[in-house]
């Protein structure tokens, strides 16, 4: 296994979170997405630090996964207090102006 | 005799590799599957589980690529910690409720696509920029184990990070705990704009009497 099939697998897992962010609408989907994300680089991360036998990738991966634990814990916390507003988890609820 | 060893050490090492190959590609396609699922459906739950089923494949690769540590954490953290809050969260809201998801301007869409298409030229370029790039700073000690060496680097070059990012994840709790624990007695969902401007400013009042 080379370098390059670690990177494009990367890739295509990014590119599907990527869909999932343009085309959801749902809140909670969009969070789901960005998880899809965050993992495709941790992903990409890691097998750069196996082929170049350097442990910073290995150590970058690691805060990219307490930053994910962090955000979700603080979005979730901004989801409810959102959804005991305006009853919906509607991406286009948030919209308050007309332009 | 020699020759022999050799001869066996080498069909070793290809099996090796035949394993890593055949568990490289039904990992990457499971993993994309799941994660195909997670962005297709309409259905929370299933995005839920197989969100959930994802990130433990994506464990598969670190464990293939040696980064025990990182694969133990993947397990631990995504599936146990953040699957469970999301599953917590998820009993808040009316998630069996479709909400509609319809894209009303088309040349934005067009638009989204182009960039996307772009970026995906960028980053299958970007590999065979990568192939010049320097070996590391913190190099791999195989004979330490991944465990030892992630906790050596971890330890002493990133410390203050380590401690950041401890301090970070106490401020995000306290602050999840905030905002999702404001005001449970009353529900602002069931209430109109007005009733909960009246309800807030009443709060406010009370808690200057206080003082």
């Amino acid at each position: 296994m080379s370098l390059n099939e670690y990177l494009i697998l990367s890739t295509i897992i990014f590119s599907i979170g990527l869909v999932g962010v343009l085309r959801r609408k749902n809140l909670l989907m969009l969070f789901f997405a960005t998880e899809i994300m965050l993992n495709a680089v941790n992903i990409g991360l890691v097998a750069i630090s196996k082929f170049h036998g350097d442990l910073t990738g290995q150590m970058f991966a690691f805060f990219i996964v307490a930053v994910a634990a962090s955000e979700v814990a603080v979005g979730l916390g901004l989801l409810i207090l959102l959804y005991k507003r305006k009853n919906t988890i509607n991406l286009d609820s948030i919209q308050s102006m007309k332009g | 005799m020699q020759m022999r060893d050799l001869k066996k050490h080498q069909q070793v090492i290809r099996g090796n590799d035949m394993f890593e190959i055949v568990a490289f590609y039904l990992f990457a396609f499971l993993t994309i599957g799941m994660f195909s699922v997670t962005v297709m459906t309409n259905n929370a739950l299933y995005a839920l589980s197989a969100l959930a089923a994802g990130m433990i494949f994506i464990s598969s690769f670190f464990f293939l690529l040696d980064a025990d540590f990182l694969g133990v954490v993947q397990i631990v953290v995504y599936t146990g910690a953040v699957m469970a809050l999301y599953a917590f969260g998820m009993m808040f809201f009316d998630s069996i409720a479709e909400i509609k998801e319809k894209v009303n301007n088309p040349r934005l869409t067009f638009l989204l696509t182009g960039m996307i298409a772009l970026i995906i030229v960028v980053m299958f370029a970007a590999p065979i920029i990568g192939e010049s790039a320097q070996t590391g700073i913190y190099p791999v000690h195989p004979e330490y184990g991944n465990v030892q060496d992630i906790g050596l680097v971890l330890f002493t070059k990133y410390l203050i990070p380590f401690e950041i990012a401890a301090v970070m994840l106490l401020v995000a709790m306290i602050g999840g705990i905030i905002l999702a624990g404001k005001k449970m007695d009353v529900s602002y969902s069931e209430m109109s704009e007005e009733e909960i401007e009246v309800y807030e400013k009443n709060l406010l009042e009370t808690s200057k009497d206080k003082k």
